[in-house]
């Protein structure tokens, strides 16, 4: 899975939290989930778990703390998925 | 400074109608919201009916946001928002707001947190699966949870509390809205309660054998106050929302009144005296009543109607009774009594909020509803009060005065005088 792939995949998993959804559909990598997308950042555990079921992938407390932008979470999830 | 209290916005969610116009209808025309359930009767429940709102989950999405929509999974909580959210509209105020309301307040009340909901959580820890339970858990097992997403939703700012006391849980909510405006620490309270009474909380009321169990086949026959074959309570579901006002304020803004509030009292019978973690000490039942009559300045000769707590069980007598002895009146004297139990069932935390919407309603409305299923009235209660005070069909009359009360288990009881409003 290439990185515009878990892109696309991610903003699924971005939507629930977001009310923005014309900011979710431009997002990019230096995107911020809090600032930009106004995610409360008590959902962005919930984020990290759906990512999680989604990859079948399981995300460290430390690799899950630099889940801030987008281009950090596509980071984390590629590293995740290459070590499959 | 004397400040009066008005109610000027109602919402609700009940076994027999969910909104006002639906709720209205249904107390004219006597419908029940008791109906089988088909679950109760696979779990081998000796009570196989509840009173159980018709409530789409979706709409919620036209209160709350998306984001704040996906992962609610308390229903207690969903009742909540929808009665809060729709009295608070009906009141005449926008949901909306960048700026905290510093000058409203909330005071919701329940039982407990949905333990279906929370099954899921227990069966996730138990698997060790505790970090997959995610951010949505806390704030809806947490008791105040209910007021938090109100609150939330509409940036109250003022006091934000979550009280709890059985069966009382709703009167003890309006009252304290009511005191906080009265004393002038608030000029708004959005105040109500809510329960879900899911399958393993009915179970524990089941075990108890306090529960209709005789009328399984017929669910709308099944919840009987006041009547020779009440043969225990029909669990329900549900909410119940009041905005309630500075009369000054209200009249500033140019709010709807639908009636005041004239005075209530809430206390314990201390668990002595006959009373006990499940039964009332009648004399505590007694002094509450009175003082409520005394607060609110009237004579109890002025009461039109009682709005009881009046489960349909042994019970009932013997709150009859202690209206009888705290007013001071029987016989043909009594004042009208009704039940919202025969048509809802026993909506405990949230039997309260929506018998207090149901007797504002039958005051700006001018009737009293029915008692349905009161086909054959206790003996023992004939006794005391004459036939005609239980009306088994809706009474068109002025309602200006009615006392309501509940009782709650812990022994606590609550009981509120509403009357018509009167620019006096």
């Amino acid at each position: 899975m290439n990185r515009t792939e878990i892109l696309e995949e991610l903003k699924k998993i971005l939507s629930p939290y977001t009310v923005d959804k014309e900011k979710l559909a431009a997002i990019n990598d230096d995107t911020d989930l809090i600032k930009d997308l106004k995610i409360n950042s008590a959902n962005l555990v919930d984020i990290i778990i759906d990512a999680e079921e989604k990859y079948n992938v399981e995300i460290d407390y430390d690799s899950a703390e630099k889940m801030i932008k987008v281009g950090s979470c596509i980071d984390v999830i590629a590293e995740r998925l290459s070590e499959k | 400074m004397n400040r009066r209290v008005v109610v000027t916005g109602l919402g609700v969610v009940s076994p027999n109608g969910t909104g006002l116009p639906a709720f209205l209808n249904a107390l004219q025309n006597g419908l029940s919201g008791i109906r089988f359930m088909p679950l109760y009767q696979e779990l081998n429940f000796s009570c196989q009916v509840a009173g159980v709102p018709d409530f789409e989950w979706e709409q919620l999405k036209s209160y709350i946001s998306e984001v704040t929509f996906h992962g609610l999974k308390g229903t207690n909580i969903g009742y909540g928002i929808k009665a809060a959210l729709d009295a608070w509209a009906d009141a005449g105020f926008a949901y909306d707001t960048d700026e905290t309301r510093w000058d409203t307040g909330c005071i919701f009340g329940n039982s407990i947190a949905d333990t279906e909901a929370m099954k899921n959580v227990i069966i996730r820890v138990d698997n060790k699966e505790a970090r997959k339970l995610g951010s949505r858990v806390v704030e809806q097992a947490m008791n105040s949870g209910v007021t938090s997403y109100i609150a939330g939703r509409l940036g109250l700012g003022n006091k934000v509390i979550t009280n709890s006391a059985a069966c009382a849980t709703g009167t003890q909510a309006i009252l304290m809205g009511y005191e906080y405006i009265k004393h002038g620490y608030a000029k708004c309270m959005l105040a109500g309660s809510s329960e879900y009474v899911d399958p393993y909380v009915y179970g524990a009321f089941d075990s108890m054998r306090v529960l209709s169990r005789k009328f399984n086949d017929q669910p709308e026959k099944a919840s009987r106050p006041m009547s020779a074959t009440a043969g225990g309570f029909v669990p329900g579901s549900g909410a119940g929302a009041l905005v309630l006002e500075d009369l000054e304020f209200a009249l500033e803004r140019g709010a709807t009144i639908y009636a005041e509030i004239l005075g209530g009292s809430s206390n314990s019978g201390g668990q002595r005296g006959g009373g006990s973690m499940t039964a009332p000490n009648p004399a505590g039942v007694i002094k509450s009543i009175e003082e409520a009559v005394s607060m609110a300045h009237i004579s109890p000769d002025d009461i039109d109607l009682i709005s009881g707590h009046l489960t349909a069980t042994m019970a009932d007598k013997q709150e009859i009774q202690n209206w009888s002895t705290a007013l001071k009146r029987g016989g043909k004297d009594f004042p009208l009594i009704n039940s919202l139990k025969s048509m809802i069932g026993h909506c405990l935390s949230a039997a309260g909020s929506i018998e207090s919407v149901a007797a504002i309603l039958q005051i700006k409305h001018n009737f009293a509803h029915p008692n349905i299923n009161l086909d054959d009235p206790n003996p023992g209660i004939l006794e005391l009060i004459d036939r005609e005070r239980m009306p088994a069909i809706q009474v068109n009359k002025d309602i200006n005065i009615l006392a309501k009360a509940n009782f709650g288990f812990g022994d606590v009881n609550t009981c509120l005088i509403f009357s018509k409003y009167k620019n006096k």
